[in-house]
Formats: C-alpha cells, sequence, structure tokens
C-alpha cells in the first residue's frame, strides 16, 4: 500500500515534469515564427540567418529535452 | 520499479556496466571514419571539385576566347560585304556611264541622219510644189487660150499669161 | 511495480509500462538495451549491437563519400553529387561560422557530422539499435569536443582565451557577475550538447514504440496508431538529420569561440 502511493506520488510527478515540454514547444514556435516574421520584411537577409535559427530552435529545444529527461529518469530510474 | 535488473536500472542509457563497451567502440568507431574521411574520401571529392572548378574556369575563358574569335570574324565578314557592295556600285556606275556615252553617240547619229533624210525630203517636196506651179501656171494658160479661142476672141500670148499669173499670184 | 510473478529477465533493463494480466504491454526502452552479439558477459571489448551498429555507421558514411564519388565524373552521378553536397555543406558551415581559418578541422567536424546523421538515420530502421541514443556515446563526443576546443583556446589565445569570459562591452559592475554566468554556461555546454542529441533520439524512438504498441492493443482500430506512427517517422527523419546538423553548428559555434574569444 504505502509502494503505491510512492508509485502514484511518481506518476504525477511525471506528469508535472512533462509540462516542462510545453514551454520547449512555446520557445521552438516563437523562434520559427518571429523568425518567419523577419523572414518576410526582409527576404534577401533571410538565408544567411538559417544557421542561427537552428541553432536558437537547438537551445530552446535542449530545455524541452532536459524536462523529458527528467522524466525519463522519473518513470524508469528513481 | 526502480529495482535494478540483474544488468543495471530501468533505462539502458543509465546502465554503468556498459559503459566501458560503448565508450571503447564509439572511440574505435570515430578513429576508422576519421582514416577513412581524411585519407580517402575528402581529399577524394576535394580533388573533384578542384577539376571541376578548374575545367569550369578553363571553359568559361575558351568560350571567351571563341565568342573573341566569332566577333572578329563577324567583323571580317561585315567589312568584306561593305567593300564587295561598294565595288558592285562602282562596277554598276562604270557600267551605266559607258552604256549612256555609247547611247549619247548613238543618239546624235541618229539625230543626224534624221536630219539629213528629213532636209532631202523637204528639198524634193519643195521641187515637186515647184514644178507643180508652174504645171498650174501652164495649164492656166492653155486653158485660158482655150477658152479665150472658143469665145472667138483673140488673145495675146503675152497678156494672157500675165493676167493668168496674176491672178494665180493673187489667188494663192 | 515489480511483482512476484512478473518475469525479470536478465539483460532486460526495462519495465513494463501496462501490467501483463491485460495482455497488453509496451517495453518502450527495450530498444536502448545493449546486448552481446554472441551472449555472454558485457566487458569493454565485447563485440555487442552497439560495435555493430556503429560499424555499419562506418560502411555507409563510407559507401556515400567513397563509392558514391568512386566515379570523379566532371558531370556527377546521382551518388556523387549527394556525396558532394554533404562535402559542400558541411564545409560552408565551418567556414561560415567557425571562420576561414577553421577549415583545417574541416575533417574533424566532417567525421563527426558523418557519425551522428548516419548513426541517427540509420537508427530508424527498424529493430535497429541507435548508438546516438545512449548518453554515454554522446557525452564522450561532446565531451570530446568541448576538452578539444578548450585545450586549442588556450594553445592559440593563451590567458587571451579567458576574455571569452571577460564581456568587455558590458558596465564594469556587471562583468564579475556576467563573468560567472559565462563561466557556468560554457561548462554546461558539453552536458546540453550530449543531452540534446541522446534525448531527441531516445525521446523519438520511445514514442515510436509506445505507438507502435498501442497498435497491438487496439484491435481493429491499429491503423490509427500506425497512422500516427508514419506521420512521427517521418517527424523522426527531419530530426535526426536537424540534430546532426545542429550538434555539428554548435560545435562550429564552440570552435569559433575557441579561435576568436574575444567578444
Amino acid at each position: 500500500m504505502e509502494g503505491d502511493i510512492a508509485e502514484m506520488g511518481k506518476f504525477i510527478g511525471v506528469g508535472l515534469t512533462a509540462i516542462g515540454m510545453g514551454g520547449a514547444a512555446i520557445g521552438v514556435g516563437n523562434i520559427a515564427g518571429n523568425f518567419l516574421s523577419g523572414a518576410l520584411r526582409n527576404p534577401s537577409a533571410a538565408a544567411g540567418q538559417t544557421a542561427m535559427l537552428f541553432i536558437g530552435i537547438a537551445f530552446a529545444e535542449a530545455l524541452g529535452i532536459f524536462s523529458f529527461l527528467v522524466a525519463l529518469l522519473l518513470m524508469f530510474a528513481v | 520499479m526502480a529495482e535494478p535488473t540483474a544488468n543495471g536500472v530501468g533505462m539502458p542509457q543509465l546502465d554503468v556496466t556498459t559503459f566501458s563497451n560503448q565508450i571503447f567502440w564509439l572511440i574505435v568507431t570515430l578513429a576508422v571514419l576519421y582514416y577513412i574521411m581524411s585519407r580517402v574520401a575528402l581529399p577524394r571529392i576535394a580533388s573533384v571539385l578542384a577539376d571541376r572548378r578548374g575545367t569550369i574556369t578553363s571553359d568559361i575563358a575558351a568560350a571567351e576566347e571563341y565568342k573573341q574569335k566569332a566577333r572578329e570574324a563577324e567583323e571580317a565578314y561585315t567589312k568584306a560585304l561593305a567593300d564587295a557592295r561598294a565595288e558592285a556600285n562602282r562596277i554598276i556606275e562604270a557600267a551605266r556611264a559607258e552604256m549612256q556615252a555609247e547611247l549619247d553617240v548613238q543618239m546624235e547619229k541618229a539625230d543626224a541622219e534624221i536630219s539629213a533624210k528629213a532636209a532631202e525630203s523637204e528639198r524634193r517636196i519643195r521641187d515637186i510644189r515647184d514644178s507643180a506651179m508652174d504645171m498650174v501656171s501652164e495649164v492656166s494658160n492653155d486653158i485660158t487660150v482655150d477658152i479665150l479661142s472658143a469665145f472667138d476672141a483673140k488673145a495675146d500670148k503675152a497678156r494672157v499669161t500675165s493676167a493668168v499669173s496674176e491672178r494665180l499670184k493673187g489667188g494663192a | 511495480m515489480k511483482r512476484p510473478g512478473q518475469a525479470s529477465v536478465r539483460n532486460k533493463g526495462t519495465e513494463t509500462v501496462a501490467s501483463e494480466n491485460t495482455g497488453f504491454e509496451i517495453k518502450p526502452m527495450e530498444q536502448f538495451e545493449v546486448k552481446a552479439l554472441f551472449g555472454g558477459d558485457i566487458s569493454w571489448y565485447t563485440p555487442t549491437n552497439v560495435t555493430l551498429w556503429m560499424a555499419l555507421t562506418v560502411l555507409a558514411a563510407s559507401a556515400l563519400m567513397i563509392f558514391g564519388a568512386r566515379g570523379r565524373a566532371l558531370v556527377p552521378s546521382r551518388a556523387q553529387s549527394a556525396a558532394e553536397l554533404t562535402y559542400g555543406f558541411v564545409h560552408n558551415m565551418v567556414k561560415d561560422v567557425a571562420g576561414h581559418d577553421a577549415v583545417r578541422f574541416f575533417p574533424h567536424i566532417f567525421t563527426l557530422f558523418m557519425f551522428v546523421l548516419f548513426a541517427n538515420l540509420l537508427g530508424l530502421i527498424p529493430f535497429a539499435f541507435t548508438t546516438t541514443s545512449h548518453i554515454a556515446v554522446t557525452a564522450v563526443l561532446a565531451l570530446t569536443v568541448f576538452l578539444s576546443v578548450t585545450a586549442l583556446g588556450f594553445i592559440l589565445n593563451g590567458a587571451k582565451f579567458l576574455g571569452l569570459f571577460w564581456v568587455s562591452s558590458a558596465p564594469l559592475a556587471l562583468r564579475p557577475v556576467l563573468a560567472l554566468i559565462e563561466l557556468i554556461s560554457y561548462f554546461a555546454r558539453p552536458i546540453s550538447h550530449s543531452i540534446r542529441l541522446a534525448g531527441a533520439m531516445m525521446a523519438g524512438h520511445a514514442v515510436a514504440k509506445v505507438f507502435a504498441g498501442f497498435a497491438g492493443a487496439l484491435g481493429a482500430a491499429f491503423f490509427v496508431p500506425v497512422l500516427a506512427v508514419t506521420a512521427l517517422y517521418a517527424l523522426e527523419l527531419l530530426v535526426a538529420v536537424i540534430q546532426a546538423y545542429v550538434f555539428t553548428i554548435l560545435t562550429c559555434v564552440y570552435l569559433r569561440d575557441a579561435l576568436h574569444p574575444s567578444h
């Protein structure tokens, strides 16, 4: 019984951690959207900045992956 | 949930016992891949790309040269064409002048002939008319003498002649 | 969660998500297990599925770059074109992001790119083992980059390399604080660098496995998860390439910092 409660807490924790990935999703969408609006204003400058786009996406995405990792650790390793 | 299996923990990624194995094989793999890429693949592709760039550059230069040649040939052609045209014009002009001269001479000759013939004709016409006039006066005299003799009038030949010629002159 | 009746198989570091009595179990983490190819225990030199798939990675990369380009034709064939485009892509990335003097490290970066790219792509083959989904592998890659870039920075620039942490454009009072932040973010680089790759790979494969497991459980409606897995697979293909690109471009960014530490 006691173990089951601990189990339940763990699953709740995993679910809460998964919310963190939503933040990363917002961040990535923000970057891509701003890039697009900038690119539409000045299309000639857009091609040179795609590398920056991907770097920004990678940084934002990394944090989402961290939260995913914490979820996985909670789920399988704790 | 978290009890480790005999091999480690729930997540295979956190199973430390396999780390040495993975790291060892990763280092081997990277070494082999680096060797293959840096010794074989990359120099080969770099040389192919350099060859292509060289070929393209020399081709462009050759094309430029050919273009220059073509332009020169076109200029020569245009010049030759202009020369030929000028020459043709000159020949035509000369032929025309020659023909004009010939024509003038012939025309002059023909004019001379025609005027000579016209003069001759005129002279003959005048002769004929003169002789006709003579004959008219003669015939008139004769007729007058005949008429007078028919009326039994004595006609003086000299008076008749002068009267007829006077009449003819007045009538003419 | 482990109940007495549940079989605990040796060498299976996985847990079942659902209980067995429903007849429905998904083991999303099973695919990441390291197994010895010929049985037996795993020591540091044992040929495992890691060995197999890394060897296949080398083979695939070599197939593209050597056999694809073997014609050396002036007008390239399709495979040669692909090889040359890959070459040009990475070459331009190194030149644009890290600078012209970084081109001498091009073979290293290219090796890294090819390894990550083909490991990611080969991992998408069903029943394949994704070497880059393991934190041990990506950590070694990221640490190699981190250590060599740091060493390079100190060798080329000496103490001036520390200027990377001293933001001279900021107000003087803020500089120590910024230096601390810069220092922390500098040491966080290998962590995020490695976990990003491993996490992205692991996440995609685990999710695909979970969806595939639903197909078995749903019976007649099996085609819904199959469609979902198909869509996910396309996304994973994109992620595999983008992660390789991101891994490489971050390496280039770090390299630029080492070559030109002044802000």
